[in-house]
């Protein structure tokens, strides 16, 4: 992926901070690696969201500047971040243990793809590589409450991320709640997406002609 | 008083282990992990190694020493990963070709899976079911199960001989500290196994110095241990170089 902002609409910080709008007081979030690390970095106002981090930190927050940061304290992307005041630390399977038991009320993701029946993507590169990067993916999209994704709305070719089936091994079946692209803000409705917002300077006639299924309005 | 678990150097804690064992090593990201332990087993060189782990190791630099490097020095037979290719297409980890050629074996476990598969090997549980995986490629032909009305997959417990652990603090007995996310895999990793060979960075403590309410991992679980010497001479990780995407 390119590291310069994405071409048409928000930039990944403003995709990410469009998602955390939608964080609830009181929830707990686990954040993903890629984009989705972004969201730590998004002012919550007066939301006490606490972020849990797969390796088994709960309550962190932005990644620290080089100098003020601890070696010992990592999160899902290897960055090193910030306590936030009243965190805890559990060893890995008791990290999963809070996954698999519904405690996380959302899970923030990157993708390949996602589609209207609301499966993604985001292990396998193709669908013939040998291997892959599953991570915790598998456990926080078939265990969080709800599952929300952050991707770019095409690849660099132009191609579609939002499909009407995935073409890639999934990561998990129906589970996928909403998706913010630079495109705006897209829920999985079964045959369709619809559009619950578009970004500034995105009409919705582009949005389709960028979208692999049917968008609604 | 138990004598004190403390060996001299990560030789001579590396020492006898055979060709064809299976190791887990502890670590996520850098927090945790065992690389100076690793060094001594590449310099040890046991062969047909399986090796559990969260990564083979990542495409970042600098390269600290990994389950790749094992597999470039002609060690491993088989790896149990939670990554064992990279996620961004434009990455390629340096283990990718080993299991692309065919020359290592690797079996691929979501994160989660594999944690719950150690913890069940040292709890005396030898399998379970898990929500996680159903519907994808890694459930294809295997055993599930409906409970309260959702698929569920059957996952065995993942036993190991031995398994190499980087701690913060430890006593003479053994009991185990771990500082914030070094924890990770550590504490049930050495649960799964039959052996555990620690390094601890910082200087041991004397039998009964540490609390016993503050053990993360209880010395019987712990076999051998050496401290970490200060870098250069002892691995020590550093911040993580961003590379440009």
């Amino acid at each position: 992926m390119s590291g310069a902002a994405a071409t048409k609409g928000w930039s990944r910080q403003q995709m990410a901070d469009r998602l955390v709008a939608e964080f609830q007081d009181g929830w707990i979030v686990n954040l993903g690696v890629g984009i989705p690390t972004l969201c730590s970095n998004t002012d919550l106002g007066n939301r006490d969201v606490i972020f849990h981090s797969e390796n088994g930190v709960v309550g962190y927050g932005p990644v620290l500047p080089e100098g003020q940061e601890d070696l010992h304290l990592v999160n899902a992307g290897g960055q090193n971040v910030s306590l936030s005041p009243g965190a805890a630390i559990v060893h890995h399977a008791d990290s999963f243990a809070i996954i698999r038991s519904g405690r996380i009320d959302a899970t923030v993701m990157g993708a390949y793809e996602t589609a209207a029946n609301g499966d993604f993507a985001n292990w396998k590169v193709a669908v013939n590589a040998k291997g892959g990067g599953i991570g915790g993916a598998m456990d926080l999209a078939s265990c969080a409450r709800r599952v929300f994704l952050l991707l770019e709305h095409t690849t660099r070719r132009g191609a579609p991320r939002l499909v009407m089936r995935c073409a890639l091994p999934v990561t998990a079946r129906r589970v996928v709640t909403l998706i913010a692209t630079n495109y705006g803000l897209f829920e999985p409705k079964g045959e369709a997406f619809r559009a619950v917002e578009l970004a500034p300077g995105i009409a919705l006639d582009e949005a389709r002609a960028a979208t692999g299924a049917p968008l609604e309005a | 008083m138990a004598k004190s678990k403390l060996v001299p150097s990560f030789a001579e804690a590396v020492a006898g282990i055979p060709d064809g064992a299976t190791i887990a090593f502890g670590g996520f990201a850098a927090p945790g992990t065992p690389y100076n332990l690793i060094r001594a087993l590449l310099a040890q060189g046991a062969r047909n190694l399986t090796c559990v782990a969260n990564t083979t190791g990542g495409a970042h630099l600098p390269r600290m020493p990994d389950i790749a490097m094992l597999a470039e020095n002609g060690q491993v037979r088989k790896v149990v990963c939670s990554f064992t290719a990279a996620t961004r297409p434009t990455d390629v980890l340096p283990f990718a070709r080993f299991h692309e050629s065919g020359e290592v074996e690797a079996e691929l476990v979501p994160q989660g899976t594999l944690a719950e598969r150690l913890r069940a090997a040292g709890s005396g549980i030898p399998a379970f079911y898990t929500p996680t995986g159903v519907g994808t490629e890694i459930a294809e032909g295997r055993e599930t199960r409906v409970f309260n009305g959702r698929e569920h997959l059957l996952e065995h417990a993942l036993p190991v001989e031995y398994a190499f652990l980087r701690a913060w603090q430890a006593d003479e007995a053994g009991n185990l500290r771990f500082r914030l996310a070094q924890r990770n895999f550590n504490p049930v990793m050495a649960m799964a196994a039959r052996t555990v060979i620690v390094e601890v960075e910082e200087e041991l403590l004397p039998t009964g110095a540490m609390d016993p309410d503050s053990v993360h991992t209880p010395g019987i679980f712990v076999h051998r241990m050496v401290r970490i010497p200060p870098p250069p001479e002892g691995l020590w990780p550093a911040r993580r170089v961003e590379r440009a995407r």
